[in-house]
């Protein structure tokens, strides 16, 4: 059974307004030059495969149903689970059912901790016990395990790089039979970078990208590749359970805000008068709160109004949900001044222009002006402002939670992975394998986006193109 | 100049007045002061005389803006809208929920935070000038691509792992200095640096990178064109002429945020265990104790708007051909 979350029909909505935009763009030149511009760009397209990657993960993980339960004994009548689940989650099974007692390092064969075991003569004895799945298949970790892991690791490998391979060779056939180019020029202009779009990055990328998860893959059958947390729960299933939390945050903050922001700051800067002074007005009072201090309020407020009116969900994951949304609407309340300022600048100077006061000049009505001849001339800073105001988000997040002022504790989140790590940190040995995957996990997401991002600014912004 | 600072803080009293509307509808109309003394009291199922005695205490069982009970004035005056919310202007901030003096508080706390904060604004701005003219100097090198991608590579670090690693690094692994804490007077040095340390390195990234453009951007300009040409060297025209024009969006980009220094910054008080002001709002928002987060808010809305002011200012002293008008 489907179960749609709120933040669900939002991404979804957001994707299909990127597959409009994108359609729309393939018609205009002046459109597609600067995306051009992007594709040429090699470390550009490598950040987007990484991009890809995650997006992927994160739409896989928002589609949402209850399994149904017992479906052989289907009298008619099917039940369904408590549990929500997401595709994702479906996909990684083995990841999410296999939990330790508690914490284990990564490819431990042990436990973190002593617990008291009964031996087969009954006696009780003090030591670290095997774990339920980690290593399990190894009589003798302290001599198979290297062995093991490096065979692993190096079959999972050659597993990724085979399937690369085919993509590949799918992707060079493809052009060489689109371009009615010889295969072998083709592999030739790839290799040497020459490709109007920079092939030869992504495939690297993509190369690294399919090598680490099929060896995190296999490995994960068999180990605990990132280590479990306090109730044994598989860090790695935790990272990347966390993409979706951050993607949302990053994505939908903008969707949120940008109708206010597009709307006010075209308002403000093509009517002028009262409307620029009430709009003006506005922005200046939210933007004199400083963001941390609203989103707090904001956050506490929310968190009491929730807490007394608990019983009207029907799921703690309804209710993080719906914290989480709440978060995106309270982000995009503080951020959205910058972008409203930048657009009434923009109109302020836009409706001064030739073709602009031709228009009003052949009485072409207010909303028809503003739509046909201002939106699209403004377009490149709302894209501008997007991208870069993304990873910005995503690592907030992160601080935010911290603060305990972010998403449901409940949630998997960066922010609420080094949260709970950061009381560890004074045990010895030292708990470091959630600290670790959150920065990885976070650190090459905002690394791609920020690459992405720096890129195609490179490309829109005019101001910049006219100084190289 | 007078006059027009007249009218900037003429202008001020209206976006103050909708901070406080705005921060009133927050927090007493999304929830009601029943709701608050409900999770103030910790259980909900709490008897109504319960709820009433909380709120008489606190102050909450006036009426919310219009008083008909009172006389004359105290119709107005009688309200919780004006003894929460209107005596902030006089920045009388009241007592916060758990009973203390928030302006005695904040008075006392406001010291660390800046004992923080004003030597990483410092040392933070030269270390960025420093990198940011090195790679300016070096433009169009392996030098400046390798800076640029070291700088976006740092900025993409969340700043909590800067903390947790400066903390691993220099005190659990080193032990050159206290992992957290405080102490007054001379003492408090120890403790200082390894906030400021962290502070500095996590503002790097972004630091550099932007005191780079803006170095490369006055580069682009005529004057330097003719100081070259009157055959100055790289370093005196670097240092002499692109600083020194360089200086005014810098020091304009500074002044806004000095009066939000004595707000501290949340996250790193908090981490590091500095009672300044950052951890008190922390500390008032894991308390929910609204009284304490309101007065914050207004606080650090009249420090934006007094830093707006010095920004237009400064403007006029170190750029003598903006006039104010």
């Amino acid at each position: 059974m489907l179960v749609l979350f709120w933040t669900d029909v939002l991404i979804f909505l957001l994707v299909g307004m990127v597959v409009i935009f994108v359609l729309y763009a393939r018609q205009r030149e002046h459109l597609r030059a600067p995306w051009r511009a992007v594709t040429r760009s090699g470390v550009a397209m490598g950040s987007m495969v990484v991009l890809g990657f995650y997006i992927t993960i994160g739409l896989l993980d928002s589609i949402h149903f209850r399994p149904a339960l017992n479906p052989d004994e289907g009298n008619g009548q099917v039940e369904y689970a408590h549990e929500i689940l997401s595709v994702f989650d479906w996909l990684v099974t083995p990841l999410r059912v296999r939990g330790e007692k508690t914490y284990s390092a990564p490819f431990a064969a042990y436990l973190y901790t002593k617990q008291t075991v009964e031996l087969a003569d009954g006696r009780q004895q003090r030591q670290f016990p095997r774990l339920k799945y980690g290593a399990r298949h190894l009589s003798d970790p302290k001599t198979e395990k290297t062995a093991d892991i490096v065979v692993t690791g190096v079959l999972g490998a050659v597993k990724g790089l085979v399937i690369w391979g085919m993509v590949c060779t799918v992707l060079i056939a493809g052009l060489g039979k689109w371009k009615h180019q010889s295969l072998r020029l083709v592999l030739e202009q790839m290799h040497a970078g020459q490709t109007a779009v920079r092939w030869r990055s992504m495939l690297y990328t993509l190369g690294v990208l399919m090598v680490l998860c099929f060896v995190a893959g296999d490995l994960s059958m068999k180990y605990h590749i990132l280590g479990t947390d306090k109730v044994g729960e598989n860090v790695f299933y935790q990272a990347l359970k966390s993409i979706r939390t951050g993607l949302v945050i990053g994505t939908l903050t903008t969707l949120v805000m940008l109708p206010f922001a597009v709307l006010l700051g075209i308002m403000a800067g093509y009517f002028r008068g009262w409307i620029d002074d009430v709009i003006q007005y506005l922005y200046t009072t939210l933007s004199s709160i400083p963001g941390v201090l609203l989103i707090a309020a904001a956050v506490l407020i929310l968190q009491v109004y929730l807490d007394n009116r608990a019983d009207q969900f029907s799921s703690v994951a309804e209710r993080a949900d719906l914290r989480l949304l709440f978060l995106c609407l309270i982000l995009g309340i503080t951020s959205w001044t910058s972008l409203c300022r930048y657009l009434r600048g923009e109109t302020l100077k836009l409706r001064e222009v030739d073709y602009i006061q031709a228009a009003t000049a052949l009485g072409v009505r207010h909303f028809t002006i503003i739509t046909r001849h201002i939106l699209p001339n403004v377009m490149h800073i709302v894209l501008i402002t997007v991208v870069l105001d993304f990873s910005a988000l995503v690592l907030a997040e992160a601080v935010l939670s911290y603060v305990q002022i972010g998403v449901d504790p409940t949630m998997n989140s960066w922010g609420n992975m080094i949260n709970s790590a950061r009381l560890e940190m004074a045990r010895e040995p030292i708990v470091w394998w959630s600290l670790l995957s959150a920065f990885i996990f976070m650190f090459s997401l905002v690394l791609a986006a920020n690459l992405f991002s720096d890129a195609l600014r490179d490309a829109f912004d005019p101001r910049l193109r006219q100084q190289r | 100049m007078i006059a027009y600072i007249v009218r900037r803080i003429l202008y001020a009293v209206p976006i103050l007045i909708g901070v406080n509307l705005l921060t009133f509808i927050l927090f007493f109309v999304i929830n009601t002061p029943d709701d608050i003394a409900r999770s103030q009291l910790g259980d909900r199922r709490v008897t109504t005389a319960a709820i009433d005695t909380w709120k008489r205490s606190h102050g909450y069982h006036k009426p919310m803006i219009y008083n008909e009970n009172a006389q004359g004035l105290g119709k107005f005056t009688d309200t919780v809208f004006f003894n929460k919310s209107v005596r902030l202007f006089g920045f009388d901030f009241g007592r916060s929920d758990s009973g203390r003096d928030i302006g005695y508080d904040i008075g006392q706390r406001m010291w660390p935070s800046l004992a923080i904060a004003v030597p990483t604004l410092i040392v933070g701005i030269l270390v960025n000038i420093t990198f940011g003219l090195f790679i300016a100097f070096f433009r169009g090198t392996y030098i400046d691509f390798w800076g640029v991608v070291t700088c976006v590579i740092l900025l993409s670090v969340s700043s909590l792992f800067y903390i947790i690693g400066g903390q691993y690094l220099l005190s659990k692994l080193f032990h050159l200095v206290p992992i957290s804490g405080y102490d007054t007077g001379i003492n408090a040095f120890k403790f200082l640096i390894l906030p400021v340390v962290v502070g500095v390195v996590s503002g790097i990234g972004s630091g550099t990178r932007w005191y780079r453009t803006l170095f490369l951007e006055e580069i682009g300009k005529d004057y330097v064109r003719t100081a070259r040409a009157k055959g100055l060297s790289e370093q005196v025209v670097l240092f002499r002429h692109v600083l020194r024009n360089a200086l005014i969006p810098l020091l304009t980009g500074i002044v806004v945020v000095l009066p939000l220094l004595f707000m501290g910054s949340l996250i790193v008080e908090s981490f590091f265990g500095v009672p300044g002001l950052g951890s008190y709002t922390i500390d008032g928002i894991q308390r929910q104790d609204f009284a304490i987060v309101r007065s914050m808010v207004f606080l650090g809305s009249v420090l934006y708007i007094v830093g707006l002011l010095l920004t237009d200012i400064s403007y006029t002293v170190v750029d003598p051909r903006v006039r104010l008008q």
